[in-house]
């Protein structure tokens, strides 16, 4: 048994990065899926309106613990083969982060009046570029403060990457606690850098909702 | 691919059975603890003395801001610290109740501040006092419009419950990994969990849907 | 001694003085219309004589009672003061019986057992005897207006207060409520409204106070100040309303 010392602060860093990395993954990724997802669930044909929402009854009815486990244990068993630890944890994330994404955005979508979608046909501007040019920038200001709280809960989210061993934030005070068995010390400096970087993004969000509501 | 097997699985329908009530359990006394949370916090946030306020606003923020496993093990491990024995399953029941009575403070609150000062002014020009006036004017529209936001809250609750498992609380999450080191049948085992998860949480959808068609049954604007 | 008395009072929202040492009696049996422009603070006056807004200087008593004082009396005091609002303000979760019957029985004025046939009495009283057991929102602004009333009615008020009460109606749901207050003029209620609406004024009202620039500018019977104002300020306004 040793105690804490610079060396861990220095791996808490280490896996700092990886949490970034999983973050910054999952958010592309995931923000992709979300795309398809509200464009599915705002879509003119009823049967894929409800294929897309069905999905998301799905995902959001597991524990992301449960997401994570399955494509990390579950799949590569079934399939057979050997996937990368950093690819079946992103591929959980980007689901977990495409539902929630998905359903932040359609709320967005769907929060532009009706009447814009008119103007921009009867500009004869295609269905796309409607979407593109006029509803889009609206439908991201409107969600835009719901996506960076969206932020914060994946990054908290990301911790639980550490029940698979992947080497994040979590997992590198997890391997700190048990060398030095100073558990509440370790945690609690985890839960600092947590919340380090949670709060001004928490506080942003709040802000850009509380603009939002001033001036729309 | 390997041929599926649930068989060998299902062959352990008890202790799945058992998981099942546990994490019913322990959503039930987070939910509890956690509204109770929610109620006081939300009255010292609007009338307490302001350090309080500042107390329990930092409060909110921790929570918010931390990852609930996180979370888990700083309450895990801060009663052995301070000479006191818990067992995982009520420790986790702790961690969590203190995890969803920040966000039920939040939600709380902002029940209490949808309620237009002029519907207080009206209960009060009746001679009624400021309790009646809370009881009989305020309560019920504000359950209301907390309802469907405090349900989703208890949803994510009942999926939060399997962060548990990380500190061996006995509970369905908890289950689904023995089960697995068993059988070593992950797919079926993460397959079937989260059905039953998926089950678990279209159950109290419906659930919380037909309390609240009975409970708020007066009409309002659109 | 006079129903209201109203001395000297003052009331500043923050650096804004909008009742500058106002006085005003009002006797039992009186109809006390309140007019003037927008921002005179005549909504002010009225929501200070049931407590609802405090006051920096002067007294109101109503019934000899103070108003600005102990909660508890207060409490008592607006059991027997009525106050429509120009927004209904009923309760959206309670039928029309609740929303009438809810103080009555809080208050100890009437058992649970005979609260229903208050709920009628009342009812019939504005008219609207078949909707008590409609929840507010299935109901016309005019006819949630006569609900209000018909809730201040049953607590046996000795003073009704009246917020323009039909500002946020639709000009044809106005006659509706317009008659309901006629009708408690003519059986001897005792009370004070804010209004735009003129006619109303001329032909129910017992006296007329103008207010401008949060004092009292003129009062007098409607008959005088109507076709004789003598301020330049209450010829223009009359002028303009027109």
């Amino acid at each position: 048994m040793r105690t804490l010392s610079l060396v861990d602060l220095m791996a808490f860093l280490e896996g700092l990065q990886w949490t970034l990395v999983l973050v910054v993954l999952s958010f592309v990724f995931g923000g992709l899926l979300g795309l398809t997802l509200a464009l599915l669930r705002t879509s003119n044909v009823a049967p894929i309106r409800w294929m897309a929402s069905a999905f998301l009854q799905l995902v959001q009815g597991v524990p992301l613990l449960a997401l994570l486990m399955f494509f990390y244990f579950g799949m590569p068993v079934f399939l057979g083969v050997e996937v990368p630890s950093l690819m079946a944890v992103t591929v959980a994330f980007s689901i977990y982060s495409g539902v929630f994404l998905g359903e932040i955005w359609r709320g967005g979508i769907q929060a532009v009046k009706y009447t814009q979608w008119e103007a921009a046909a009867s500009l004869g501007l295609s269905r796309w570029e409607q979407f593109v040019f006029v509803i889009a920038p609206q439908a991201l200001k409107i969600s835009l403060p719901a996506t960076v709280g969206f932020l914060v809960q994946l990054i908290k989210g990301t911790s639980l990457a550490s029940v698979v061993g992947f080497v994040e934030l979590t997992r590198a005070g997890q391997i700190a606690s048990a060398a030095t068995f100073q558990q509440l010390l370790v945690y609690s400096i985890i839960a600092a850098i947590y919340f380090a970087i949670c709060f001004p993004l928490t506080q942003w969000s709040r802000s850009l909702e509380a603009r939002l509501n001033g001036t729309g | 691919m390997q041929n599926l097997n649930f068989q060998q699985v299902l062959r352990y329908q008890d202790e799945f059975l058992h998981g099942i009530v546990n994490t019913l359990e322990m959503t039930a006394i987070a939910a509890f603890f956690g509204l109770l949370i929610g109620v006081v916090g939300a009255v010292l946030v609007g009338s307490g003395p302001k350090p309080v306020r500042i107390l329990v606003k930092a409060y909110i923020e921790l929570i918010r801001n931390t990852p609930p496993l996180i979370q888990l093990f700083v309450i895990f491990f801060i009663f052995p610290s301070a000479g006191i024995r818990l067992a995982p399953f009520p420790a986790a029941c702790v961690a969590l109740s203190i995890y969803f009575g920040a966000y039920a403070i939040e939600i709380i609150r902002s029940g209490l501040a949808s309620i237009p000062k002029s519907q207080v002014e009206a209960g009060e020009c009746l001679g009624l006092t400021r309790f009646e006036v809370f009881r009989y004017v305020v309560l019920a529209p504000a359950l209301r419009n907390i309802y469907p936001s405090i349900t989703s809250q208890l949803i994510l609750l009942l999926l939060g419950t399997s962060v548990a498992s990380q500190i061996a609380a006995e509970e369905l999450f908890h289950t689904a990994t023995f089960v697995e080191s068993r059988t070593f049948r992950s797919f079926e085992v993460y397959a079937l969990i989260s059905a039953i998860y998926v089950a678990l949480v279209v159950a109290s959808r419906v659930i919380f849907a037909i309390v609240g068609a009975v409970a708020f049954r007066w009409p309002v604007r659109r | 001694m006079a129903l209201v008395e109203i001395k000297n009072v003052r009331k500043s929202f923050g650096a804004l003085e909008v009742l500058k040492d106002v006085s005003l009696t009002v006797e039992e049996g009186e109809i006390v219309t309140i007019i003037g422009r927008s921002g005179s603070g005549k909504s002010t006056l009225l929501r200070c004589i049931n407590g609802l807004e405090d006051i920096q200087d002067g007294e109101i008593r109503v019934e000899g009672q103070q108003v600005h004082g102990q909660m508890k009396k207060l409490r008592e005091l607006r059991q027997k003061v009525g106050i429509v609002f120009q927004a209904f303000n009923l309760f959206p979760h309670l039928t029309v019986e609740r929303n009438i019957t809810l103080a009555p029985i809080r208050t100890g004025r009437v058992s649970k057992a005979d609260a229903r046939a208050l709920a009628e009495k009342v009812l019939a009283q504005v008219g609207l005897s078949e909707k008590i057991d409609a929840y507010p929102e299935q109901l016309s602004g005019g006819q949630q207006q006569r609900v209000a009333i018909a809730r201040c009615l049953a607590m046996s008020p000795d003073l009704m207060l009246f917020d323009e009460v039909t500002s946020a109606l639709d000009p044809e749901l106005v006659g509706e409520v317009l008659k309901v207050m006629e009708d408690m003029a003519s059986r001897g209620m005792t009370m004070i409204l804010v209004t735009h609406e003129m006619a109303f004024a001329r032909d129910v009202a017992t006296k007329i106070v103008f207010m401008h620039q949060g004092r009292v500018w003129e009062e007098g019977p409607p008959s005088e100040l109507f076709s004789s104002p003598k301020t330049p300020e209450l010829k223009s306004f009359i002028g303009s309303n027109h």
